[in-house]
């Protein structure tokens, strides 16, 4: 099976303390990966009219590329860009009438023939390495981490993508082989807000602030994440939605994958843990999992 | 991990007495959503579990009721589409398997087709643009946007 690395626009951007720890995690754990030499952005949000195909071109051009550059499987790290593509996939897998469109308007491409398996990083993770012997690989276990797994929206729903469609706890599982001690809280699949905080920023604060004190009760040490807009919601703005509620703490967050470069060993730039607020990253150096020299 | 190919739309159910003008809108409405709102009995579920209920006018439950007797301004007054996170809670916990979602959106695009938005570059924050991550921007432009 080979497989195609689709990284997205924020990843080479805003999120690099998502993408870097992750693809040299890949490369430590033996799993053999190209990253696709050209894509265009997924579109972010998969568009849920009829008749708005238009929307579905962009995702469905990065299925190409991996398609030409003989992969059979494309493998995403943003959560928003697993749940555009791995959409966009099956929409035009059962329905030929679309994809014969999409197909015939990108004129300039080979057609797509539907033949792509898109996966979230995790899905990959389990599937392809194992949490056994993930375990084997850590060289720094996160003993004593009381870590939140946040899984959010779009890693979950609708249910036709979702990474954990029996609720088995796919993100609980790789925490676990990390070592850290996962804290159940009662918010880990809601909406953070997603864009609304741009365009209603009080209603999405708000939703930002149940996430958040929802971690504060379960007595959560850290927040784990794997969006960057979720990020955004609750990390980068984390300071207003605290100071908008009476009894809510902050709590570091942190991304899925930076917790496993520091599991795994990885160069600390990689981690790129300046990226994390202040208090994540004295965190880390509290639990003594990276120097603080190094942060 | 992928599952099924999505199905195709479903009939929809268009009562026989129903205003000529409201009909138009309730078909307008399972064109764009592909979904049948009279399949929905009422339960709630959605509105117990959507995240932004509390901005909007009155709940996703309404909503779909208004939608069945093809009463879109009502809807697009309330805010619901506009307030819409599609987050999906509420279509993984239909009991009738609507795919709520679409139908808030098919609401969303009768106005911003008619060269509406709901949200402005020029009056984003400063510190919005330059903090939010792109998927934040594209994610909201695409969805609230003309």
């Amino acid at each position: 099976m080979k497989i195609a690395y689709y990284p997205g626009c924020t990843m080479k951007t805003k999120a690099a303390n998502l993408e870097l720890a992750a693809v040299e995690a890949l490369n430590v754990l033996g799993v053999e990966f190209t990253e696709l030499e050209r894509w265009n952005c997924c579109g972010a949000v998969f568009s849920l009219a009829e008749d708005d195909l238009i929307h579905h071109v962009a995702p469905v051009r990065n299925l190409i590329r991996a398609q030409q550059e003989g992969c059979e499987t494309v493998v995403t790290i943003c959560s928003q860009c697993y749940n555009t593509l791995a959409r966009a996939n099956l929409l035009v897998r059962g329905d030929e009438e679309k994809l014969d469109t999409i197909n015939r308007f990108m004129d300039e491409e080979p057609d797509y023939d539907g033949g792509i398996e898109v996966v979230h990083y995790l899905t990959l993770l389990r599937d392809q390495v194992g949490w056994d012997a993930l375990k084997e690989k850590v060289v720094q276990p996160l003993d004593g981490l009381k870590v939140a797994p946040f899984y959010g929206c779009t890693l979950l729903r609708p249910d036709e993508v979702s990474i954990d469609p029996l609720n088995e706890g796919i993100l609980e599982d790789f925490l676990c082989a990390l070592g850290a001690e996962v804290v159940p809280f009662s918010a880990a699949t809601e909406c953070c807000g997603s864009y609304q905080m741009l365009a209603h920023p009080e209603e999405g604060m708000q939703r930002a602030a149940k996430v958040i004190g929802s971690a504060n009760r379960a007595g959560a040490e850290a927040l784990v994440l794997s969006c960057p807009l979720c990020e955004y919601n609750l990390g980068s703005r984390q300071p207003e939605v605290v100071a908008m509620g009476e009894d809510l703490e902050e709590v570091p967050t942190l991304y899925f994958t930076q917790l496993l470069g520091i599991a795994l060993g990885l160069e600390s730039d990689l981690c790129r843990l300046d990226l994390a607020g202040r208090a994540a990253r004295d965190l880390l150096t509290e639990k003594n999992f990276v120097a603080a020299a190094t942060v | 991990m992928e599952g099924e190919p999505i199905s195709t739309p479903k009939p929809v159910h268009v009562p026989k007495t129903i205003d000529p003008v409201r009909k138009r809108a309730l078909e307008k409405i399972s064109e764009l959503s592909g979904e049948n709102v009279w399949e929905c009995m009422q339960c709630g579920t959605c509105s117990a579990v959507c995240p932004m209920v509390e901005s909007m006018g009155f709940t996703t439950r309404q909503g779909i009721h208004y939608l069945q007797f093809g009463m879109v301004e009502k809807v697009i007054d309330a805010r619901i589409g506009e307030y819409c996170a599609s987050c999906h809670s509420c279509q993984v916990r239909c009991p009738r398997g609507i795919e709520v979602p679409k139908v808030f959106e098919a609401v969303r695009l009768l106005t911003l087709r008619q060269n509406e938005d709901f949200i402005k570059l020029n009056e984003l924050a400063d510190e919005t643009i330059v903090g939010a991550p792109q998927i934040a921007m594209v994610s909201a432009f695409r969805k609230l946007t003309a």
